[in-house]
């Protein structure tokens, strides 16, 4: 969709993030040591740093891509919350305090305080490194996915936006700063998702929202009828001899289910649906031609606002209220969800076909859904295969929500805060506060996204869009607010990633690896390069992955934190046996064997290389649920077979 | 403001062992508890969906009441442990942590 820019909205915008980097420039005149940027010098208190690991956990993904994924699918993207929250347990419960008692700087300096061994510090720098520019991917798509409908430019402009001002605070400042953007913003973003929240009970369901004092285009849907048969399409859809209607089940369209309407020079097309009563339907869709020269066409037209032009119709809305009233009025926390559960909502479903002559179709089309279907789990294509037989399908969920439970503990931005407060009495507290909030928030995203869904404000290409464009149908203001804040959220959130890696690089591998002596200035300095070289990367990546969910590469990132780090991290505080080699093998075996199970699922064969999902060597997308126990067995059997001769060297 | 000043930043205090295992007990235990409702949940969702379905409690289904339950027991467990966690501090400089924001 093209997004027209407002200047007040910009103006906001451009406000909130100079106070940022205003904030920020202020505070780094402050920490000139190396403690002081990377640790905030150990002296956070335990309210900031709590609001402030909401500030980093609620990224971009837990912003845009839960909203999102909820806006597009309803309840699955809920289960991400509840999933992202539950692994906060294992930090506070399991993991929070002995890593306060043991570590220094970084989540290395944990594991090797009681082995001093350099092969430790290599494997947890480079999987600190690899989890950190795997989290940093979604971080950027999201900063693109805001900058789009806020000031009109194109995604790897906002990418390339979002890179340039994080390298500078980085640059500037370190992790003092960072923790109190940290602050101001999951302050924030708390605040005004609840008056968002609110504004959508207010508002409460309509079955023709109206965004900009236009009503949302209303697409047809024709049927039922008994039988699939061109002629009775033909008569419903009322067509004169001079159009011409074809049904495609030929080559790459075949079984598809479309039929290809040509009148007036125009084409479109429809898609057949059937329901369980055997009865069929035929709906109108939107579409994207990509000839095999590169131009577009959106439903046979050149994308634009002038004449002659055309655009995607924004989408989203409720089909059949309760009652078959047409609106609602303003509705209370449990009444919204119970009338969305006996409504019907159109949903969308997309379908893209190569054909012979190199060109492109994706065909976007309406899915009526009923409000049950929309509040369980099942409707993501990627969670689709618990409501099925195939047991692979299942493994592949409880894959994704074991990764998530054991993820959380193991992010390298989120070890590193619980070094920023004084003592683990205040690692605690703030990790109480941090649940707290993030909770909270999480509860609201499940208002927010079914708000999105039936705001009728929708873009159908990207789901990304879903929490900014809902605030921009209640007010430019509000989308203006919302919008700063979730770029501050993407600026905090990789600066965080970045100064976690750059630490990586000065502590681990430079400084205690390859034991290059550096006074503090080096070492910050050194720190400084690093967070520039991380942050040209993410850049790249953030532009190559333009067009995923940016919740499922979270997904992904989560998993490789877990395969990688959780293993080490929990045999090393409750196995006496644990040898040095065992956790630097676990470490290298998590990583490399959950980053290669993702390169080789169907999900990478599809989305990143376009080739054949069925052809993927992997059963199942996820890789938690093999690689994660894979860390454990492994980091048992090598420290078993290297247990030192005599007993008292490991304790 | 008290995050302002930049203290030292390696553990002040040393707890006493048996602080420190009756809290590590104390975790694990809680842990476990809320291991259960999620990997209730987890099961219920994988294993049979359509009984997230089932209307509960105000028009509301399974699905939604056993998500915000764990949300809520997510909290209160945390409280809890704050809560029952003891604090022997042998070192006096820990009280500077304690200046309210």
């Amino acid at each position: 969709m093209i997004y027209e820019p407002s200047f007040m909205a910009v103006l906001i915008f451009g406000a909130i993030v100079a106070v940022t980097l205003g904030l920020s420039f202020w505070l780094g005149a402050k920490a000139k040591s190396a403690k002081g940027y990377f640790a905030a010098g150990g002296g956070i208190h335990w309210f900031v740093n709590g609001v402030a690991f909401a500030g980093d956990y609620l990224s971009a993904a837990s912003f845009l891509g839960i909203c999102g994924m909820i806006a597009f699918y309803g309840y699955d993207g809920f289960l991400y919350s509840i999933g992202y929250l539950a692994g906060w347990i294992v930090a506070l419960f399991v993991i929070a305090e002995p890593l306060k008692r043991m570590g220094r700087f970084t989540f290395a300096d944990a594991l090797d305080s009681k082995f001093q061994s350099r092969g430790i510090k290599l494997a947890a720098a480079i999987s600190t490194l690899a989890v950190s520019i795997f989290y940093l991917i979604p971080q950027m798509v999201g900063a693109g996915a805001l900058i789009t409908p806020l000031l009109g430019f194109p995604h790897y402009v906002g990418v390339l936006m979002v890179g340039t001002i994080v390298i500078l605070i980085v640059v500037t400042a370190g992790m003092v700063s960072t923790t109190y953007v940290q602050f101001l913003k999951g302050s924030l973003l708390v605040i005004f998702s609840t008056i968002l929240t609110i504004l959508i009970l207010q508002r409460g369901l309509s079955t023709e929202p109206v965004n900009d004092g236009k009503t949302t285009h209303q697409f047809q849907i024709l049927g039922p009828v008994a039988a699939n048969d061109l002629q009775q399409w033909r008569s419903e859809l009322k067509l004169t001899d001079q159009d011409k209607l074809t049904s495609l089940d030929q080559g790459p369209w075949a079984k598809k289910g479309f039929l290809q309407l040509t009148r007036d020079g125009k084409t479109s097309y429809w898609k057949i649906s059937e329901n369980q009563d055997q009865q069929y339907f035929l709906s109108e869709t939107q579409y994207k031609l990509v000839t095999s020269q590169g131009a577009v066409l959106i439903n046979g037209l050149p994308q634009g606002t002038g004449e002659g032009e055309t655009d995607f119709y924004p989408v989203g809305r409720i089909s059949k209220l309760p009652g078959n009233k047409t609106e609602t009025g303003p509705l209370g926390l449990t009444s919204f969800l119970s009338t969305i559960r006996e409504s019907e909502i159109i949903l969308w479903g997309s379908d893209s076909v190569k054909e012979d002559d190199g060109s492109t179709v994706t065909i976007y089309y309406p899915k009526p859904t009923s409000g049950e279907k929309v509040l369980s789990p099942g409707n993501h294509p990627k969670f689709a295969g618990i409501r099925g037989d195939k047991f692979s399908e299942k493994l592949n969920f409880l894959s994704l929500m074991l990764a998530l439970f054991c993820g959380t503990a193991s992010l390298p931005h989120i070890l590193i805060r619980y070094y920023t407060v004084k003592d683990q009495a205040s690692a605690r507290k703030s990790t109480i506060v941090g649940i707290g909030s993030i909770g909270y928030f999480y509860i609201l995203t499940l208002f927010m996204g079914l708000g999105a869904m039936t705001s009728g404000a929708m873009d159908v290409t990207n789901s990304n869009m879903a929490a900014p464009l809902l605030a921009k149908s209640i007010g430019d203001w509000l989308f203006a607010v919302i919008s700063a804040i979730a770029f501050t959220t993407v600026l905090g959130t990789v600066s965080g990633l970045i100064i976690a890696s750059s630490g990586a690089v000065v502590h681990d591998l430079m400084s205690s690896f390859l034991k290059i002596e550096m006074n503090d200035f080096a070492k910050v300095r050194i720190a400084k390069i690093a967070s520039v070289v991380v942050g040209v990367i993410a850049i790249i990546l953030g532009i190559l992955f333009e067009k995923f969910n940016v919740n499922y590469l979270v997904g992904w990132a989560f998993s490789v934190a877990a395969s990688a780090n959780l293993p080490a991290l929990v045999m090393l505080l409750f196995w006496p046996k644990t040898t040095k080699q065992g956790i630097t093998v676990a470490i290298f075996t998590g990583m490399i064997s959950s980053l290669g199970w993702i390169l080789l699922s169907a999900d990478s064969y599809k989305g990143i290389y376009g080739w054949k999902a069925e052809d993927a060597i992997v059963p199942f997308s996820q890789p938690g649920l093999v690689t994660i126990p894979l860390g454990f067995i492994v980091l048992i059997v090598v420290s078993l077979l290297t247990q030192p001769k005599s007993e008292d060297s490991v304790n | 403001m008290a995050g302002f000043d930049h203290g030292p930043n390696e553990p002040d205090e040393q707890e006493s062992l048996e602080t420190i295992s009756r809290n590590t007990r104390l975790g694990l235990i809680l842990f476990l508890v809320y291991l259960v409702l999620y990997g209730g949940f987890v099961f219920l969702n994988t294993f049979s969906p359509a009984q997230m379905e089932v209307v509960v409690f105000a028009g509301l289904n399974l699905a939604i009441v056993y998500g915000f339950t764990l949300i809520i027991a997510a909290f209160l467990l945390a409280m809890i442990y704050g809560w029952m966690c003891r604090n022997e501090i042998t070192s006096p400089t820990a009280k500077n942590g304690e200046a309210k924001p």
